[in-house]
């Protein structure tokens, strides 16, 4: 197999000058053209240093023609810049990246929609924006407009739609690209389950027709559901590189700060956990799991087993009002279960402040056998202060729940439920039936 | 695999223009002409008629203020004819330059997530315009049947000077889109250059007016030179040969200068902008 992408040596620096403080208007950069030769006097040893940092620093790595490859990374650690550079909106400083093929990126959707079109005109200039030619749109408008279910608001100017809408339309146009190599970011992250779900079923079917994707997501388990090979970005340095089983493994296996605690595997340390949101401060410090018996979260949590996670977090000022929520979600990204604080009765605390821990007894864990992502979140004052996604993973392993030796598969979770076969006789609604006429049967 | 190999690499200094590829997306710049057309009149009562208006409205104000009021004369036609045979092509030029300048911002959610030649950017708001400046020159030939002025074979050279004002406009276009998505300053400083601009290009007035020794200097300004042929063209008003080939030349050279000082910039669109 030939080599469709091949990145070489691939650096990019932003200077933070040059992002966050820009000259914004001319005097101010006759101002600071002018003073630069004087800072660069005063203080040439630091200056140097704080003005620039790495997005991407000599990140080298290939990818074969079919290839579906997802990357994953913590806010900041690169992803964006790289699929930027890959798909030619932003220069590299340094390095290269050989392209053979015709390349579609979808770093959005809906990109150049505009608002005052109609869907029916959108469908026309986003397609040729995202590259498609003016007689590929006119083959492919009624599959685009039957994918995107909005038929009877074709001729609607889009800033009418609702959000759903206009989603599921530029989701369509971008799902009948038809290029050989394609660039996704985040996409996924929008629209219903529903229609999640049949998009990621159509990118399947692109990834199995030979295509070759780059993916980014931090959806981990659709990485997993939809790539072959992995890679982990860390502050902008490719980390790891690998299966995609193995990739998230690695991603997961960082998050669980396994390395830093060296004992069990119980404690997850979330002081550096790479799914915290961004502008969240970290005050979330560590999930303690106390599976039965003391044994390790590594061996799983069986069926109906109780589970004990204590959440240790930091409250920064002496207050009475905070919570903490942990979902439980399952490898489609359902959430299927929610504990939170709030819903515990006859709450009442004193004023605290300073390293707490709250602890949150399960006494029957009653999800079916399967992997499940952990998301903690941290409320002080009804304001949420801290969320990490992908906290925690652990599995939840078949067992005798129901004491017959037979395990249940199906379903989201197992609950305690009882069958009994009665003789007909002795229930109350066979001898009401008794009183009445004998029901025939129907004529055939 | 017969697909072409690209490398993306950091890019330094001045880049020439890639013709092949600004070919292979030549549909989009259609696109982005078509989108500019469609959305310029969308919810307005008047519609397209706004195109017309426009410039009749400010020849009946030239015809008022400068002509029956300050004494200002034509150089042969009616002045309503001569100030409207002017009019055309600098509201085409003065709207080129003020919607092309403010292209690139106005399409940053493009610029940041989306590959194509940049340049479709200005060039396809300008190419919209173009439709304007057709509908401008039906007023004016039906202006011109009404005062039975007739058309000379010297229609023929219209073409010289249609193009010669398309390269001056996107060439100065080009330079402000760029400039503007480094320095904002270009947003207040494009207005009142144009304001400028009317009072020393030839409009209102005949180029006659100027004193001669000044005339050939006057060609610095391309439109002035644009301005002239267009009247020659149409109404067969007489035209000063070195001012117009002065001014021809000043619009090869800004629209080099310009396409230049874009693909200079141009790299640095995304991170900037």
């Amino acid at each position: 197999m030939s080599n469709v992408i091949e990145v070489r040596n691939l650096s990019k620096q932003y200077r933070i000058g040059g992002v966050k403080t820009r000259n914004e208007t001319f005097r101010e950069f006759l101002v600071n053209t002018l003073k630069r030769p004087l800072r660069s006097f005063s203080n040439s040893e630091n200056s140097g240093r704080d003005q620039s940092f790495w997005a991407l620093r000599d990140v080298n790595f290939d990818v074969a023609q079919g290839e579906v490859v997802g990357i994953i990374g913590r806010n900041g650690a690169g992803k964006s810049t790289l699929l930027k550079i890959i798909s030619r909106i932003t220069d590299p400083t340094d390095g290269y990246i050989k392209v053979r093929g015709r390349l579609a990126s979808l770093l959005e959707v809906g990109t150049g929609f505009h608002p005052e079109l109609t869907g029916r005109e959108n469908i026309f200039l986003n397609g040729a924006i995202l590259g498609m030619s003016r007689t590929e749109i006119i083959s492919k408008f009624d599959e685009i407009v039957a994918f995107s279910e909005i038929e009877q608001f074709l001729d609607t100017p889009v800033k009418r739609y609702s959000s759903g809408m206009y989603i599921r339309l530029a989701f369509a146009v971008a799902a009948h690209l038809n290029p050989e190599i394609l660039v996704v970011d985040e996409v996924l992250a929008v629209g219903d389950m529903a229609f999640q779900k049949k998009c990621l079923g159509k990118m399947n079917d692109v990834s199995r027709s030979g295509r070759t994707i780059l993916f980014v997501s931090h959806n981990i388990s659709a990485i997993e559901h939809l790539c072959q090979r992995g890679i982990v970005l860390t502050h902008g340095n490719l980390a790891f590189s690998g299966t995609a089983k193995e990739a998230v493994q690695y991603y997961m296996h960082r998050a669980m700060g396994d390395g830093d605690t060296g004992t069990s595997g119980n404690f997850v340390d979330l002081s550096h956990a790479p799914g915290r949101w961004a502008q969240r401060r970290p005050l979330l410090r560590q999930l303690e799991f106390c599976p039965e018996d003391g044994k390790s979260l590594k061996a799983g949590v069986r069926v109906g087993a109780p589970l004990t996670i204590r959440v240790h977090f930091i409250l920064p000022s002496p207050t009475s009002s905070f919570d903490i929520g942990l979902g439980f979600e399952n490898l489609l990204g359902q959430r299927v279960f929610t504990a939170h604080t709030a819903f515990e009765p006859g709450r009442d605390h004193n004023q605290v402040t300073g390293p707490q821990v709250f602890v949150c007894e399960i006494p029957s864990l009653t999800f079916v056998p399967g992997e499940y992502v952990l998301r903690v979140w941290m409320d002080i004052g009804q304001v949420e202060v801290d969320k990490i996604d992908n906290a925690a993973r652990f599995e939840v392993i078949p067992s005798d729940y129901y004491g017959t030796g037979k395990s249940p598969w199906n379903g989201i979770f197992v609950l305690k439920h009882h069958w009994s076969l009665v003789n007909p006789k002795e229930t109350s609604e066979y001898a009401a039936s008794e009183a009445l006429p004998a029901i025939k049967p129907p004529l055939s | 695999m017969a697909t072409t190999e690209l490398v993306i690499k950091p890019r330094k200094g001045w880049q020439p223009f890639d013709f092949r590829e600004a070919f292979l997306y030549r549909e989009l710049l259609a696109f982005l002409i078509w989108r500019d057309i469609k959305i310029r009149y969308r919810q307005t009562l008047l519609g397209g008629l706004w195109s017309i208006l426009q410039p009749l409205a400010g020849t009946l104000i030239f015809v008022l203020v400068f002509n029956r009021w300050a004494g200002v004369h034509s150089d042969g036609p009616p002045y309503s004819l001569f100030a409207f045979a002017g009019l055309a092509p600098w509201t085409f030029f003065s709207n080129s330059v003020t919607n092309s300048s403010n292209s690139l911002l106005a399409s940053q959610q493009l610029v940041s997530r989306v590959y194509f030649p940049r340049i479709f950017i200005p060039l396809g708001t300008i190419g919209a315009l173009l439709l304007d400046l057709t509908i401008s020159l039906a007023v004016l030939g039906c202006m011109m049947i009404y005062y039975h002025w007739a058309l000379s074979a010297k229609v023929l050279l219209l073409p010289i000077f249609l193009i010669g004002t398309i390269m001056a406009a996107s060439g100065i276009g080009f330079a402000f889109s760029a400039l503007n998505v480094l320095f904002r300053d270009v947003k207040y400083m494009v207005p009142f250059l144009l304001q400028m601009g009317l009072f020393i290009t030839p409009v209102i007035y005949p180029v006659r007016y100027v004193p001669s020794r000044w005339q050939t200097l006057f060609g610095l300004n391309p439109m002035s030179g644009m301005v002239l042929g267009f009247r020659y063209c149409l109404l067969g008003s007489p035209v000063y040969w070195p001012l117009v080939l002065t001014s021809l030349l000043m619009c090869l050279i800004l629209f080099f200068a310009g396409l230049m000082l874009f693909r200079r910039i141009e790299r640095l669109f995304a991170d900037v902008i």
